[in-house]
């Protein structure tokens, strides 16, 4: 019999987000799309004591309104935990790619 | 075959309806099949069967279509014209309870990532007012 080793780890991390309009509706569509492509569970709060949202979940993502200035905290459990964390920090840091 | 469920805006005025797909194409993107009607035949405020038909099949997809109306007749025209599809599309199209704009943005995004007409539909849905 053959064992498959599943490693699921946990991952968390904190950005600055500068974006001039905060979390509006088109960095929270992009940042739900990034989620998205990863199979780690992953939630964001607006402070480490919580309330932790669906980062996955386009509704409450948008129901943050995360002004300019706040810092976003991420945490993520799964396979690709780590890469995930990484991944919306970039996003976030690279200002949501948002060439306008 | 297009991957990720469809979206059909229907409004009683042309312009609130190219002007929601304009948006959710800015917001969300291309990779969402999407088809927008609105209007009457004759110029006017309306929804049109036969619009809204051709709106199914310009954004069909196999993984199905979900609509997004505003008012009174757009909802009853949306369901007559998914009536009428032939069986086997018709139970994958549904008309969402939300309200258009954000719904339309908000099933689109869902849609982008490829999730199910189910899931798209209670993505929308949750838009509804408390």
């Amino acid at each position: 019999m053959s064992a498959e080793i599943v490693t699921s780890e946990r991952a968390a991390g904190s950005v600055l987000l500068d974006h001039a309009v905060g979390l509006h509706a088109r960095p929270s569509v992009k940042l739900t799309q990034l989620a998205k492509t990863f199979q780690a569970r992953i939630e964001l709060a607006l402070s480490e004591a919580g309330p932790w949202i669906d980062a996955k979940s386009i509704v409450k993502v948008m129901a943050t309104k995360a002004p300019k200035d706040t810092i976003l905290h991420f945490r993520a459990e799964g396979v690709d935990a780590s890469l995930a964390v990484a991944a919306l920090i970039g996003l976030v840091k690279r200002d949501f790619e948002d060439g306008r | 075959m297009k991957r990720n469920v469809g979206i059909v805006i229907v409004s009683h005025s042309p312009d609130v309806a190219r002007g929601t797909a304009d948006m959710v194409r800015q917001m969300v993107g291309e990779k969402v099949p999407l088809a927008w009607c609105g209007g009457d035949p004759g110029g006017g405020l309306g929804t049109s069967v036969e619009a809204i038909a051709a709106a199914i099949q310009h954004a069909w997809s196999d993984k199905g279509v979900a609509i997004l109306v505003d008012l009174g007749g757009a909802e009853t025209n949306s369901e007559m014209a998914v009536e009428m599809l032939p069986a086997g599309r018709r139970e994958r199209v549904v008309v969402c309870n939300a309200p258009i704009v954000e719904g339309a943005v908000m099933a689109a995004t869902e849609a982008s990532a490829g999730s199910s007409l189910d899931e798209v539909r209670r993505t929308a849905e949750e838009m509804r007012p408390a």
